[in-house]
């Protein structure tokens, strides 16, 4: 980009510093040789594409399938359906059958809901009478796989998740951790101890005599003030009893859940461009709300993920065995690895995974871990090379049994854990701040395994309460002033392109128009929702994109006046706004890329469609109205400019 | 639009009042900012989350409506599941009652309401988004500055960090000063007004570049004078058509979009003022001289360019 500047820049001065040439070249002046042409065409019309689809907005339907595969609903039954939904004045827009499923597509949103209660009261218990939006791209666009921009949370709504963050969890893992660390610091001082035991809240660990444990307790409370310690006689034991403060233990939860909400806003904003929401809701509870998908199941994947790692050393041949327990593979059940009780560090702890390959070419997966979880693995390496480390998958999952409970059915939740081992590798020297896991089978499996190390920081397991759809949060009032407002808006600038700047403006204003196609095919192919601010937001775009078009202009009206033949106007005009536009642009550019590089949440969102923005106008007020004017006025002789 | 464009505004000569008007505002808005604080949105601050069934499916806009009227504000209610059931969320910091209270205005209406629960929200926004966002404006703003620098000089990018500065402390201010809801969408706006004031200065900045290098004098005020009155009708003809955008926005898009185009109205409104007075004119104080943009190694095609 840089380079073409300046050889068009030293090519304009020339073309000013001997006048003759200017005469003699007037002819060649402002034409396009036909590739340039071909190109902008290409690339309008694939714009055109992508951003059809918006034209044809998914239908609000209601799907209907029986229980039993195979087996579809009676024709009948359907039409029963579709009587009872004519007699509560509900728009039906058609009735389609796929797959063993009918598609009853509806004209408004509004009427969905009440639809689907009509149908489940007329079906038979086994037949599932589900929301829908049903895609309505003709055949020959999805041909191009090109779909449209799905709708935001406050304008169509969405699905709706309540996810509980397991408290109870948060503390045992916590205690854990601190129950390894304890044991590490007795080891390094060489105090003796026999047992640990986690409760609910406290920990406890066993010392063969008083004298120990007072050692002991002065040797932890040093570092670790969270706890309230008290000495216990168990026998012949002594006993240490640390219980968290009430202090600790809530910030222990806020930590978790707060953990967990970071976690999630990172998952649903992976692209940036989607628009959830995400909230704390009560003291551990997290709502997910999507937009546009209804589709339930689709959905939970994208959030449902609730694994965890841990590192640990594997267990040396004469290890006892209260210190040890045994895993197997996730891949292969039947092999299986003894490993310490101490946990090294957990998943929490990763900042970073990346696949990658050594030096002979073989899968690795590069970890970097924060300050903390690298202080604690560089202390458990350091003196233990040559041992093997494993990382071991957890995975907790809720198994939901149906109980009748006076008379009404209850859902049970039975929480439960999986645990697998994912790697053992050789520890082959200390390790810090980032390391690498060899010995992988093949770039697929590193591939999983950094993907799960980057996703799998969950603070706290969670768990799925409940899951809805939910309506748009604005009402259909707010909606369609909104869209109004902006439609009107759109025309303002048209018609104020057109007064200023006559036959230019109809230039400018189809390039206005093809940028809008191309900002919309973007955006689509992106994946990107569209909420009403963002539409605002699209909409100032093109109000600011406009910029480039007057900078040419009013220079071209410049030159004029300065008494330049129209060719070369028009010729200088656009070179010498150039080096202003582009300057103008690359500035906002780079903010816009930062912002997403940076940004979380709707900063991102707006990041992508700032920069898109950018680059779509870019083209259009540059390359489409030049080739425009070139066609209209280009080697012509042209007695008088329209502008 | 002729005589506009050949009348030569003196500019820089009123800068003086320009930089009093600016300081002016800018204290107000600090000052709003400190003592009156923002008055921030549910995205923002979190709220109630309030759900009830109804017997019989309600109409949404008569219960946002109704809530409006008690003087709920930032109420968003949706349908939740079923028809008859609705979600509703308000800015209201929780109480125990408040679930009651609700259910009582409703049923007052005639329906007969169950409350299911209510309970409260945290903010959409959390610590660590604003962190971020917060570290990610300061980046960019230095990437720009660099930017500015390499291809102008450091003392522009000096005038353009302070013009940005100017814009965003004075639209923020405003939302303090007038106790305007200031939620994601106003961050949003924000965010464009950066972008907006940015594009304006870099363009004033291009042709003061060109009229130094080209003009013989070294009259500085009266080449910027020159620059700015040279690219007036583009700034007049460019934030004439956003402005109409945002008039329209802000006329029929109702409240949803209102304070998206305040925020952007004032920003856009600012963001002219400040790329001419106080990007442009700062550079009179930092002492902007023609070696300044010249090369010590003088290009010869440069020579030619300034004859006439």
């Amino acid at each position: 980009m840089v380079s073409t500047m300046v050889n068009l820049a030293v090519h304009s001065r020339s073309v000013h510093g001997i006048p003759f040439v200017i005469e003699g070249r007037a002819c060649m002046l402002n034409r396009y040789p036909l590739w340039k042409y071909l190109l902008i065409l290409v690339v309008l019309v694939a714009g055109l594409i992508y951003a059809l689809p918006n034209l044809f907005p998914e239908d609000p339907a209601v799907q209907i399938s029986s229980a039993q595969t195979g087996e579809t609903l009676d024709e009948s039954e359907i039409e029963r359906i579709e009587d009872a939904l004519n007699d509560a004045d509900i728009d039906i827009k058609a009735i389609e059958q796929t797959n063993q499923q009918w598609l009853i597509r509806l004209t408004n949103s509004d009427d969905q809901l009440r639809a689907q209660e009509i149908a489940s009261d007329l079906v038979d218990d086994d037949a599932t009478v589900a929301l829908n939006l049903a895609e309505a791209t003709p055949g020959w666009l999805k041909a191009f796989s090109a779909s449209p921009m799905t709708l935001g949370l406050d304008l169509r709504g969405g699905v709706h998740f309540l996810l509980e963050v397991d408290m109870e969890a948060a503390l045992t893992q916590r205690l854990e951790v601190n129950g390894s660390a304890m044991r590490e610091l007795l080891r390094d001082e060489g105090i003796r101890y026999r047992n640990t035991e986690v409760e609910e809240r406290s920990l406890s660990i066993d010392f063969a005599g008083e004298e120990d444990r007072d050692e002991a307790r002065s040797l932890i409370s040093r570092e670790f003030p969270e706890f309230e310690y008290s000495s216990e006689e168990e026998g012949r034991a002594a006993r240490l009893v640390m219980t968290l403060t009430d202090e600790s233990v809530n910030e222990i939860q806020d930590y978790a859940i707060n953990q967990n909400l970071t976690t999630l806003r990172n998952r649903v904003n992976e692209l940036g461009v989607a628009e959830p929401m995400v909230q704390r809701q009560g003291p551990d509870r997290i709502v997910v709300e999507l937009p546009g998908v209804q589709d339930t199941v689709e959905a939970k994947r994208v959030v449902g993920a609730t694994a965890n790692l841990e590192f640990r050393l594997e267990a040396r041949s004469d290890a006892p065995d209260s210190e040890t327990e045994e895993f197997s593979f996730r891949n292969d059940e039947s092999r299986s690895a003894e490993l310490m009780r101490d946990v090294i560090v957990t998943g929490d702890s990763v900042s970073d995974a990346s696949r990658n390959f050594d030096e002979n070419g073989r899968p690795q997966v590069n970890i970097d871990l924060d300050g903390t979880g690298g202080t604690l693995m560089n202390r458990a390496t350091r003196s233990n090379i040559g041992r093997n480390m494993a990382v071991l998958f957890i995975e907790h999952k809720t198994e939901e049994r149906t109980v009748i409970e006076d008379g009404e059915e209850v859902t049970e939740r039975e929480p439960y854990v999986e645990r697998g081992l994912i790697s053992l590798a050789t520890i082959q020297s200390a390790l810090g701040n980032s390391f690498r896991i060899t010995g992988l089978d093949s770039p697929t499996e590193a591939e999983e395994l950094a993907l799960l190390l980057r996703s799998g920081s969950l603070a706290a397991p969670i768990y799925f309460v409940q899951e809805r759809t939910i309506g748009p949060s604005l009402g259909a009032d707010n909606i369609e002033r909104g869209l109004l407002s902006v439609q009107v808006g759109l025309l303002l600038v048209a018609l104020f392109m057109l007064i200023r700047y006559k036959v230019f403006g109809i230039f400018a204003n189809i390039a206005l128009a093809l940028n809008l196609a191309l900002l919309t095919a973007a955006m689509s192919l992106l994946g990107a929702t569209l909420t009403l601010p963002g539409i605002a937001g699209i909409v100032l775009t093109l109000g600011m994109a406009v910029d480039a078009n007057v900078l040419i202009f009013e220079r071209i009206r410049e030159e004029l006046r300065n008494g330049m033949s129209i060719q070369q106007a028009i010729y200088s005009g656009y070179e010498r706004a150039f080096t202003s536009i582009v300057d103008a642009n690359i500035t906002t550019l780079l903010v816009a890329i930062i912002l997403f590089s940076i940004g979380t949440g709707p900063v991102k969102g707006f990041a992508v469609t700032l920069s898109i923005g950018i680059l779509t106008s870019l083209f259009t007020a540059l390359l489409v109205t030049r080739a425009m004017v070139n066609l209209a006025y280009g080697g012509k002789p042209v007695k008088k400019l329209w502008i | 639009m002729k005589p506009l464009t050949q009348r030569q505004i003196d500019f820089m000569g009123r800068r003086k009042l320009a930089f009093i008007v600016a300081a002016v505002l800018l204290i107000v808005s600090i000052g709003a900012i400190f003592f009156q604080q923002l008055n921030l949105g549910l995205d923002f601050t979190g709220g109630t989350l309030i759900e009830v069934r109804y017997a019989e499916a309600p109409s949404l806009d008569s219960v946002r409506q109704l809530l409006q009227d008690n003087d709920f504000e930032d109420v968003a209610v949706q349908t939740f599941g079923t028809s008859s059931e609705v979600l509703i969320r308000l800015r209201q910091a929780f109480d125990p009652d408040i679930g009651n209270q609700i259910v009582n205005l409703l049923e007052d209406d005639g329906a007969s309401v169950e409350l299911v629960r209510a309970e409260f929200v945290g903010a959409q926004v959390g610590d660590q988004l604003r962190d971020q966002s917060g570290m990610g404006l300061l980046v960019a703003l230095g990437v720009v500055m660099l930017y500015v620098a390499f291809r102008f000089q450091y003392k522009f990018a000096i005038g353009a960090l302070l013009a940005l500065m100017h814009d965003v402390i004075i639209v923020v201010g405003f939302f303090a000063v007038f106790q305007l809801d200031f939620d994601l969408t106003v961050l949003a706006a924000i965010l464009a007004v950066i972008g907006y004031s940015l594009n304006d200065t870099i363009v004033v900045y291009d042709r003061m570049r060109e009229e130094i290098r080209m003009s013989r004098i070294d009259d500085m005020p009266q080449i910027f004078n020159d620059a700015i009155n040279a690219t007036l009708s583009r700034t007049l003809a460019t934030s004439g058509t956003t402005l109409l955008v945002l008039v329209a926005l802000l006329l029929l898009g109702g409240d949803m979009i209102q304070n998206f185009a305040i925020a952007l109205l004032v920003g856009i409104v600012v963001g002219t003022f400040s790329s001419i007075y106080i990007s442009g004119a700062l550079l009179l104080p930092l002492k902007l001289s023609r070696e300044d943009l010249i090369p010590t190694k003088k290009d010869p095609d440069e020579e030619e360019e300034e004859l006439p």
